[in-house]
């Protein structure tokens, strides 16, 4: 191997690196957020609508499940604005794209933490004469929400990895800082060199992190 | 618009056999491969479970189009060239080489311990247990989610358009360079994908159902 590394040029631009990092953990958890209003919204009308409502909540959920993020992403960046004659800039059309796109996996992992509720705790309610509200609020919402505590940090860990995708509509994040990079140094394996443990390592740090928190919130204490 | 339609099918039709291509060079290696690494990882002494181990969580911590980038960019400096589809097709497999191994991992310790220990008392050998008592049992639970990782193959292949391979992506992307008309043209091109991988799950969904009275 004849190649001489020369790093130089990556940490000259490495800023690029460090606020691209952070965009894409910004971008990955406003998305979480809307995805998950996305998915609780739908997967309560899911379990309380009727078949009109099952039927448009199911073809959105396979709609986003089978079709490639990477085409989500300009179907609504360049797709909907043709159509619809407005704009919105890059980083809001990602978002939303991130958004919706986790909110279509988030409404299976509610659907199920909903229905892994124990009944016999819902009756507990009602015999300790809470109204449904106070029941959905003190007893079914912090349940589930401890049930799904696990799928939830996964779907954030794995959203982090998309926001890799953001680079191709030009949103600032760590794939475009690599790529810029590449492009104006021509540095370019050193580039992907640095930028890779960067993914890896913020992705085991995310996922250590949550588990500690899915301990210190799971059901059974230990 | 349907005479525009028609007149841009023959594009996305090239595309889309591009896709089917990569997807199914993808699916057959990462089968091969996987399930290899998956018996390696139960089975294995530590020093073929170790570096199996380190590969999955590595890949499976990476973002798929850094994968792709590092290996089109990386290995010619290994003095290995394999051309832009080479290096991407190789990069989607070593990617789901890490999803398929983790799958046959769970499938084959999902079957109980008892069913090993019935193996041995009937005096099969290690392979003969694999091939009659373990492997056909374990096929049941690895087939379901296997199959959602052919239709994540196939969504994943989109990415191979970001290398410059004219797969259904790229070839939508064309059309609209030509026409200037996005939407028609990606709604066409996610229909597509949708036909595909929406059978592919519903196939798993089926498969699930029918294995589901396999109970230890």
């Amino acid at each position: 191997m004849d190649y001489h590394f020369n790093f130089n040029f990556v940490w000259r631009y490495a800023d690029k690196l460090y606020w691209g990092l952070l965009l894409s953990l910004e971008i990955a958890f406003v998305s979480i957020l809307i995805g998950m209003v996305i998915g609780l919204g739908l997967a309560l009308a899911y379990t309380g609508g009727g078949r009109l409502v099952r039927t448009a909540i199911a073809a959105y959920v396979e709609f986003i499940r089978n079709v490639p993020l990477l085409l989500l992403v300009y179907l609504v960046f360049y797709g909907i604005p043709s159509a619809g004659g407005f704009a919105y800039d890059a980083q809001t059309s990602f978002v939303a794209t991130l958004a919706l796109y986790s909110g279509a996996y988030l409404v299976e992992v509610f659907r199920a933490g909903l229905d892994a509720i124990p009944k016999g705790l819902i009756d507990a309610g009602k015999s300790i004469g809470l109204t449904p509200w106070q029941r959905f609020l003190y007893v079914r919402m912090p349940m589930m929400f401890r049930i799904v505590l696990p799928s939830l940090s996964n779907v954030y860990v794995s959203l982090f990895k998309d926001t890799s995708l953001a680079y191709v509509i030009a949103v600032p994040e760590l794939t475009y800082g690599a790529n810029w990079i590449k492009t104006n140094t021509f540095r370019v394996i050193e580039v992907w060199l640095v930028v890779w443990p960067m993914y890896l390592v913020t992705c085991y740090v995310l996922l250590h992190g949550l588990r500690l928190l899915e301990r210190r919130f799971s059901l059974v204490r230990r | 618009m349907i005479a525009y339609i028609a007149n841009t099918l023959p594009f996305l039709w090239e595309g889309l056999l591009v896709t089917l291509a990569v997807s199914g060079l993808v699916v057959a290696i990462s089968l091969a491969t996987g399930v290899l690494s998956g018996v390696g990882l139960v089975y294995g002494p530590w020093w073929v479970r170790l570096p199996i181990r380190i590969y999955s969580d590595i890949l499976r911590g990476t973002p798929l189009l850094v994968l792709i980038f590092l290996i089109i960019y990386g290995l010619p400096l290994l003095g290995i060239d394999f051309g832009n589809y080479g290096s991407a097709v190789i990069a989607l497999a070593a990617f789901k080489t890490a999803h398929v191994a983790e799958i046959a991992r769970g499938a084959i310790q999902s079957i109980h311990y008892g069913q090993t220990d019935a193996g041995k008392a009937i005096g099969l050998t290690f392979p003969q247990r694999l091939q009659y008592v373990i492997l056909p049992q374990a096929v049941r639970r690895f087939l379901p989610p296997w199959i959602n990782a052919v239709a994540d193959a196939v969504k994943g292949s989109a990415l191979v358009s970001l290398a410059g391979i004219v797969d259904l992506t790229l070839a939508v992307q064309q059309v609209i360079g030509r026409t200037y008309d996005p939407l028609p043209m990606y709604l066409l091109g996610a229909a597509m994908y949708f036909i595909i991988n929406y059978s592919l799950s519903q196939t798993s969904r089926r498969l699930e159902a029918r294995f589901a009275y396999i109970r230890e």
